[in-house]
């Protein structure tokens, strides 16, 4: 039996005239990580910031582990971690201090030591805040927000900013919160990682949700056609008719539902005239050609 | 609330003596300007109050800086720390925690309170040992911790109004000092006057800084107490808290 832990019905918010947020439908249920994923200014935070009571809406409902976000309720917040865009600590408190002094802001908080563990830091357990580098406060704020032992955790754009192992060591680590069972609401624009890490992605842009569902399939993408690149050497004969077309530097580029049966085809006909291919390439639509075609045909209609 | 405040407080209180700049700016102006004051102009002597009996003018000052250490604790000590959390996005944190907000502010204003007690402590030890600063009358224990208290409150609830008109961190420190510098000079704690134009007394008689020093150095060194002091300060800790619940923000300005 799947619980809702956030439902978002007809969700509205207008600066002004400008509306940030035009109505959009979602959930969550116990236990997935759902990622939001959009460009820069398409909504994500200021939604993300309804859901943790720090913006009002303008219109619609939303239910947060049962309750109304807007209303600020000290038995919302004592179940909710929320890891912001920017970070805000006391530099002069050391890590274990920081995590012990938000620890004790919730009724049933987590050991600070295992705190520090679950995000790699103990080996900085002692230091200052500010002599921590930019990657580690990262995964400090991400520490203050478990100190609580949450059920439901905010993570706002985690790794902006990260290089590629912090970027990884990251992901290691929202896992692990997975398998503590917590549900995590995510926003990012990386492809890869609402990829690696969501159950469930949306995209996002100009303030309307338009694609959802799992990463493999998110719009239709499991039942787009594969693309077959290939570039028979110099001086070959001309390869079996399979819809192909010019891809620019003599190499040809086809689409397919049968990506097995064509490429069959191909190196066969290779095979039987001696050819050779020095180009050859098939790819499925990634998460970002998606990406990018569901947020620049939103660009267009603009 | 107590035990949430204790906590809090004493959070705010390790990372305040690790910040080398805040403790610095604290502790040692009121102990350096005792002593530019005292070896500048300290030598003569000043009535304790109008037509009252001449105390040496280094006993006026310590009662002087005295003031403005608590001053500085409370005001200046809050203002420019609370735009530094809010900017820093501090208090956008602490605001998605259970924490409630009163909780924060009181163990805040109650660490301030007690930096100020503390330096009122230090200079008047100070200038006991360094300037033999002679209490010619009795001390009115009672009285004189009123007066710091009732003191601190108003000028720390000062402090978290002026934080809300400040736009960002980096206008923080002039806009504080531009607030309360002016009426320093005014209530007489950096100048011992006398004779001075009528709009000077006014404005000592009008904010609250001339009613802190005059009636510390009143319960004090045993000189008519004055309640008009204390009223003029509640007036305006009443009037700084109705200011800063609407100019208060969490956030930062971006």
């Amino acid at each position: 039996m799947t619980e809702r832990v956030i439902d978002i019905e007809g969700l509205r918010k207008s600066y002004g005239d400008l509306e940030a947020v035009g109505g959009i439908d979602m959930y969550v249920d116990r236990g997935e990580v759902f990622a939001l994923l959009g460009p820069n200014g398409a909504g994500k935070t200021t939604t993300t910031e309804i859901l943790e009571g720090y913006r009002q809406r303008s219109a619609g409902t939303v239910n947060v582990l049962g309750h109304d976000p807007a209303k600020g309720e000290h038995a919302l917040k004592q179940r909710i971690g929320i890891v912001l865009q920017s970070t805000g600590v006391d530099p002069y408190l050391t890590v274990r201090e920081t995590v012990e002094m938000y620890g004790g802001y919730y009724p049933k908080p987590r050991p600070t030591d295992e705190v520090i563990d679950v995000v790699g830091l103990s080996e900085k357990r002692d230091e200052r805040v500010r002599r921590l580098s930019g990657g580690q406060q990262r995964r400090l704020d991400v520490a203050i927000a478990l100190a609580g032992d949450p059920e439901l955790l905010f993570l706002d754009e985690p790794t902006t900013g990260f290089d590629p192992s912090a970027r990884r060591n990251a992901w290691e680590m929202v896992k692990n919160l997975v398998s503590l069972g917590k549900t995590v609401w995510l926003t990012t624009h990386f492809m890869d990682e609402a990829q690696y890490l969501a159950d469930r992605v949306a995209v996002i842009a100009k303030g309307v949700i338009v694609a959802e569902g799992p990463p493999s399939s998110l719009a239709g993408r499991d039942q787009m056609q594969t693309t077959i690149r290939f570039r028979p050497a110099a001086g070959a004969p001309a390869p079996p008719e399979l819809g192909q077309i010019a891809d620019g530097g003599g190499v040809l580029r086809l689409h397919t539902d049968q990506p097995t049966r064509a490429a069959h085809e191909l190196t066969g006909w290779a095979i039987d005239h001696g050819v050779e291919l020095d180009v050859f390439e098939i790819t499925r639509p990634s998460l970002e050609d998606v990406y990018l075609d569901l947020t620049d045909s939103q660009e267009g209609t603009s | 609330m107590i035990r949430e405040v204790a906590r809090q407080f004493r959070f705010t209180n390790k990372a305040f003596w690790r910040n080398p700049a805040a403790a610095f700016f604290t502790f040692v102006f009121p102990l350096l300007f005792l002593v530019i004051f005292t070896s500048l102009l300290g030598n003569g002597t000043s009535p304790l109050y109008e037509g009252g009996p001449l105390i040496k003018t280094s006993t006026y000052y310590v009662f002087s800086m005295a003031a403005f250490g608590l001053i500085s604790a409370c005001y200046t000590n809050i203002a420019i720390s609370v735009v530094y959390a809010r900017e820093g996005g501090l208090l956008k944190r602490l605001r998605g925690t259970p924490l409630p907000a009163r909780s924060y502010l009181t163990a805040r204003v109650l660490h301030a309170t007690f930096v100020g007690f503390l330096l009122v402590a230090i200079t008047v030890v100070f200038g006991r040992i360094a300037y033999g600063a002679r209490i010619p009358g009795t001390t009115d224990t009672l009285l004189f911790i009123l007066t710091l208290l009732v003191g601190a409150g108003c000028f720390a609830a000062i402090g978290l109004a002026v934080s809300g008109i400040v736009p960002n961190e980096d206008a923080g420190p002039p806009i504080v000092n531009a607030v309360i510098l002016p009426l320093l000079f005014l209530s007489g704690i950096f100048i011992a006057y006398q004779d001075a134009p009528a709009w000077v007394n006014w404005v000592g008689k009008v904010f609250p800084v001339k009613h802190l020093v005059d009636a510390m150095r009143a319960a004090y060194l045993g000189a008519p107490f004055h309640w008009s002091d204390i009223l003029v300060m509640a007036i305006w800790l009443i009037g700084a808290v109705v200011v800063a619940s609407r100019t208060f923000r969490w956030e930062p300005a971006r």
